[in-house]
């Protein structure tokens, strides 16, 4: 099984909360608002070698960004990705995508926080590498923003509480290290 | 001889409450009011500060009465939920410790182990009413001929349930840091590697023996919020040790005072004990306190205005030093440096994050002041101090 790690937290982590003062919504070169969201795909091996992301790009005007991937050969493939553009557009180029039998998930349904067993303890905080999870100051609450979400695992990996679900998309094995761990 | 300008008493407070005439404020609004007034002034208008924490306790535990069947039976192996409570006591007590694991867990050989239900879930389940498997095993005996029994159980079906933990709400702590080259997993969270992230434990200014440093109030029969009920101080914590190293205004500048605690558990709420599952180290409990500490005099007033920015919390190396017992603190950080997110420590900026709550801290608290104000919830005078040191006193409080 080869895990395949192509940008690490950290360098996420630099790119998105260090600049904290980076509008909510991102803009194109024109100045105009454009969509963000990131996606679960899976690749089944049937299909897993055909060339098919490029064409987000090339046919729906889509600038997409990996956040994590891994492949196991012949087998099934997975991706994170982040994918920017016009709304319209974003929704053509998913329906591409299943269309030639990826599955894509948007992660804002994979993900959620059981509210009831957050305790706003700040454990996962210092860990999250996208600030999803993020101290709101000065009540010190937590606040979970499944926008930002990656779904790297490490806040399932880290909460005393139990109270991120599902976040471990990455490990068929379910318990040990996550693919957000292997890769440092 | 007054030693203090403002002198006033357990009973006196005692009294002020029953009327509903008690002046009672969080341990963060002292702050301002001491600061805008000056100590002596606030002790006259202050009578009580309440304090609070709700972090991962990991010496917490219950005693458990689980009544006797018929046939009788002595209890020599008891499990409850599958995690195994030490029955070591007469017939049918056992006491259930927050950390012991399901006896099926795969604890670490899969690291790091998840440890997702021990004794810190049992008695949350329990104090959240849901229904416990107990089983138990003996010998037999000619009074106690029973040699297994089984039963589904719920709080309320035990005659006695008591939390009783013999460690609680150290004073002060450690902010984890590893220098070592790879991710670890411990008490303190999980810290990765060549210090790229912090992890502290304390609820800073709202934290009970951080607003009585010198233990002047808090000893043995000390009221208490303890789990969403009331308990009570019972004496000094395990490795209770108040020599540790103190800035001036007396507070210890790394783990110090403990306490031990006790309360009934039927009258306590799982929003405030929680089973904690520490990855790769082990389970534990959550549990919620929060002490009042009366103003007797100015110096209370002083003592209780203590905020984040005079606490000093040393930085510790867990990847290496704090297993072997090998050095000392790295630094020195404030607790206000510790909430805005990052320390910069050793050339570099560091992402700290808080292990127990200062929300839920906050909001302990504030029904500890309700329950005050409301004249149901008098002050304990403690009946026996816990061990304390020597302190020269506010060099502004100077005694007349
Ligand atoms: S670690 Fe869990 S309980 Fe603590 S703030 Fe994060 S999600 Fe909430
Ligand atoms: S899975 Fe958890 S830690 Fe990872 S990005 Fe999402 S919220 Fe943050």
């Amino acid at each position: 099984m080869l895990k395949s790690r192509l940008r690490n937290a950290s360098e996420i982590r630099s790119e998105r909360t260090g600049s904290n003062n980076r509008p909510d919504r991102p803009c194109n070169w024109k100045g105009e608002h454009m969509a963000s969201r990131n996606v679960l795909l899976i690749f089944k091996s049937s299909i897993m070698y055909k060339p098919v992301i490029y064409r987000l790009a090339r046919d729906f005007d889509l600038v997409f960004n990996i956040l994590e991937a891994k492949i196991m050969p012949r087998r099934e493939g997975r991706l994170i990705l982040e994918l920017r553009g016009d709304d319209e557009l974003m929704e053509k180029g998913i329906q591409f995508l299943r269309d030639h039998q990826v599955v894509v998930e948007p992660l804002k349904d994979r993900i959620r926080r059981e509210e009831d067993y957050c305790v706003h303890c700040g454990a996962c905080t210092g860990l999250c590498p996208t600030g999803a999870l993020s101290l709101v100051r000065p009540e010190l609450k937590v606040s979970f923003d499944v926008d930002k979400c990656v779904a790297c695992g490490v806040c399932g990996l880290v909460c005393p509480f139990g109270a991120m679900k599902d976040i471990t998309l990455f490990d068929p094995f379910a318990e040990g290290r996550t693919a957000a761990e292997s890769g440092d | 001889m007054a030693e203090f300008q403002v002198n006033k008493t357990f009973a006196e407070i005692n009294e002020k409450i029953k009327q509903g005439r008690a002046v009672v404020v969080t341990a963060e609004e002292m702050i301002d009011i001491t600061r805008e007034h000056g100590a002596v002034e606030a002790a006259r208008k202050i009578d009580v500060v309440t304090t609070g924490t709700f972090g991962i306790m990991c010496s917490s535990g219950a005693f458990l009465n689980f009544g006797h069947s018929n046939p009788r039976m002595k209890a020599q192996k008891v499990y409850l939920n599958g995690v195994e409570a030490y029955a070591g006591l007469a017939a049918v007590d056992v006491y259930i410790g927050a950390t012991q694991v399901k006896e099926d867990d795969p604890l670490n050989k899969v690291f790091p182990g998840r440890f997702r239900y021990g004794g810190g879930h049992v008695i949350e389940d329990l104090v959240a009413g849901r229904e416990v498997q107990l089983q138990a095993i003996s010998y037999g005996t000619d009074c106690y001929p029973r040699r297994s029994y089984e039963r589904t159980m719920t709080l309320k079906d035990f005659p006695d349930a008591v939390l009783l933990n013999p460690r609680n709400a150290y004073q002060n702590y450690n902010c984890a840091v590893n220098f070592s080259k790879k991710t670890i997993y411990t008490y303190m969270g999980m810290i990765r590697p060549e210090c790229s992230n912090a992890n502290f434990s304390t609820a800073g200014q709202l934290s009970p023996l951080l607003n009585d440093p010198l233990y002047k109030t808090i000893g043995m029969g000390t009221r208490i919020f303890l789990g969403g009920g009331v308990g009570y101080v019972i004496g000094a914590g395990t490795q209770h040790n108040p020599g540790v190293r103190r800035s001036e205004n007396g507070v210890v500048m790394g783990g110090a005072g403990t306490l031990a605690v006790k309360g009934d558990l039927k009258g306590m709420s799982s929003r405030f004990l929680r089973g904690a599952s520490l990855t790769g180290y082990g389970c534990s409990l959550n549990v919620g306190i929060g002490i009042p500490i009366p103003i007797l005099n100015e110096e209370m007033a002083q003592f209780t205005a203590v905020s984040d920015a005079e606490i000093s919390v040393p930085v510790v190396d867990y990847g290496n030093d704090y297993p072997n017992m090998a050095g000392g603190p790295l630094a020195y950080v404030t607790y206000a440096q510790l909430k805005s997110g990052t320390i910069t420590f050793d050339g570099r900026e560091v992402v700290t994050a808080p292990l127990s709550s200062y929300s839920a801290a906050l909001e302990i608290a504030t029904i500890l002041k309700e329950w005050i104000q409301s004249g149901q919830f008098l002050l304990g005078e403690a009946q026996e101090t816990l061990p304390s040191v020597p302190f020269a006193g506010f060099p502004n409080l100077a005694k007349s």
